[in-house]
């Protein structure tokens, strides 16, 4: 992509760019964390990752801030314009992935307090969550290069964090069968899973947005093999 | 917008295989373009890049220059234009066009309007009075000049100069109103009122503008023709040129990456 005739201009772009793969990089450890700290009970480490969601909220409203301002002085157009519009969809994603890592670590909290039984079956959560920290990771790298072939890698593995978030919830419903002690805590684990299963979810329309902006087309609510068909 | 794509447009004009000379310099080069009736059609491109001539065409203004000359079929409601026969004053009457600076005549507000109905009507005083209002009206100025029609055009502001001057173009009735940067020479606020003025014209006419500021024409025009070194290099929707323009070029200079 050629540079602006502006150079402060592209400078703005950059910068705000730059604050996007920053708030990123927060969230995608808030994630990594939360479910660190439910793999290994860790208080001191759910209480990091709640921490952070302020420093996460800051970092959102900032980029908005940014992003109004580049609106209003540089009136941009097509690729810039939707270039914005997306870092600011992308945006608002990742701090709601940052709440669902926030939800992780109050539960863990909550399991912790509560001293639940800890043969539940909760490092099994481990495969689904190392996939959605590992698709919230490739988004971004997506995002960073505009890189439309990752992007739609990543709508494919989104398909497998719902295998696993599926198979999860069949594996919880057994426990609580066969002990209906379990019910209590295996409803907390379900949260959880159901929060590691929305951060994918978010991986994923960050993957949306980076086609939008190098294709131009609105991919959102698309089959994958439509979507496919739109790019080539 | 979404619905003027699926209404089926008339063409007011059509333009085919259109070259023009300035002398042995080729200024526009096998453009081809529709110009749908009752839309805003917007020109935009670099200096140079021969939009102004384009437009210049359409009226057939250039005639008035030694050496100067187009090749190839415009046609105006079927009519090539650039026939040998054409009459020029009939076409200029249903061609109107407004400059970039406000060219007001050194006479009477009323007189501006009234000079150019003369030389093709002969209207009774009653007719006559009607008539500069309904056309000052339709340029939306006539509240700020009924009170003084007997000053001169030139006491007025340049905004209102310029809307004048399109009042003059309304008044002989013409089907098509070519503006060339019409508000260049004017503050943003007597450009908001030119613009605003662009939006009610397209009910009665087609217009066909070329401008610098393409902010403007992404905010009158229905379609937008970009043009570079005397080529169309796309002709669209003004919607899809601005949010997904198909060609590298267009989006280059629409972002500012140009040059």
């Amino acid at each position: 992509m050629e540079k602006h005739i502006s150079s402060q201009f592209d400078a703005d772009l950059t910068n705000v760019s730059s604050r996007v793969l920053e708030l990123g990089g927060l969230v995608e450890s808030q994630t990594r964390h939360a479910v660190y700290a439910l793999a290994q009970f860790s208080l001191e480490v759910a209480d990091q990752v709640i921490a952070t969601e302020k420093q996460v909220n800051t970092l959102e409203v900032e980029i908005d801030a940014e992003l109004a301002t580049i609106i209003a002085r540089r009136q941009p157009t097509a690729r810039d314009l939707r270039l914005l519009m997306a870092i600011s969809k992308i945006t608002g994603n990742l701090e709601r992935a940052g709440d669902e890592a926030e939800r992780i670590a109050r539960m863990v909290k909550k399991i912790l307090e509560q001293g639940s039984p800890r043969n539940l079956p909760s490092s099994e959560l481990r495969i689904a969550s190392d996939l959605a920290s590992g698709l919230l990771r490739k988004a971004l790298d997506a995002f960073a290069r505009l890189d439309v072939s990752t992007a739609l890698v990543i709508l494919k593995e989104d398909d497998l964090i719902d295998a696993e978030f599926n198979g999860f919830v069949r594996k919880l419903i057994t426990y609580m069968m066969e002990d209906p002690r379990t019910i209590s805590a295996s409803l907390d684990l379900l949260f959880v899973a159901k929060a590691i299963e929305r951060i994918g979810d978010h991986a994923k329309n960050i993957a949306e947005f980076v086609i939008y902006v190098v294709k131009g087309s609105d991919v959102r609510h698309t089959a994958l093999t439509e979507i496919e068909k739109a790019v080539r | 917008m979404p619905n003027s794509s699926s209404l089926p447009l008339k063409n007011a004009i059509e333009i085919r295989n259109l070259n023009f000379f300035y002398g042995t310099f080729k200024g526009l080069k096998n453009v081809n373009l529709d110009i749908a009736e009752n839309k805003v059609t917007a020109f935009i491109g670099p200096s140079g890049c021969g939009k102004s001539t384009l437009l210049r065409t359409l009226n057939r203004m250039y005639s008035l220059y030694p050496g100067q000359r187009a090749e190839g079929q415009i046609n105006f409601y079927g009519q090539n234009i650039l026939d040998a026969k054409q009459d020029l004053n009939l076409l200029r009457a249903r061609v109107g066009m407004v400059f970039q600076k406000p060219t007001p005549f050194p006479m009477s507000i009323y007189d501006n309007i009234a000079f150019g109905i003369r030389l093709y009507e002969n209207l009774s005083r009653a007719d006559m009075d009607e008539r500069v209002e309904w056309a000052l009206s339709k340029a939306a100025i006539w509240n700020e000049v009924k009170d003084k029609l007997g000053q001169s055009g030139l006491s007025l502001s340049g905004g209102q100069q310029q809307r004048l001057c399109i009042a003059r173009s309304v008044a002989v009735k013409p089907s098509v109103i070519l503006l060339d940067e019409p508000t260049s020479a004017l503050d943003p606020i007597s450009t908001a009122k030119v613009e605003e003025l662009v939006s009610e014209l397209k009910k009665d006419y087609t217009v066909a503008i070329v401008t610098h500021n393409m902010q403007q024409a992404a905010r009158v025009s229905d379609f937008t023709a970009y043009m570079y070194l005397g080529e169309l290099m796309e002709f669209g929707q003004t919607e899809q040129i601005f949010m997904k323009p198909a060609r590298q070029e267009t989006e280059d200079y629409i972002t500012g990456r140009f040059g």
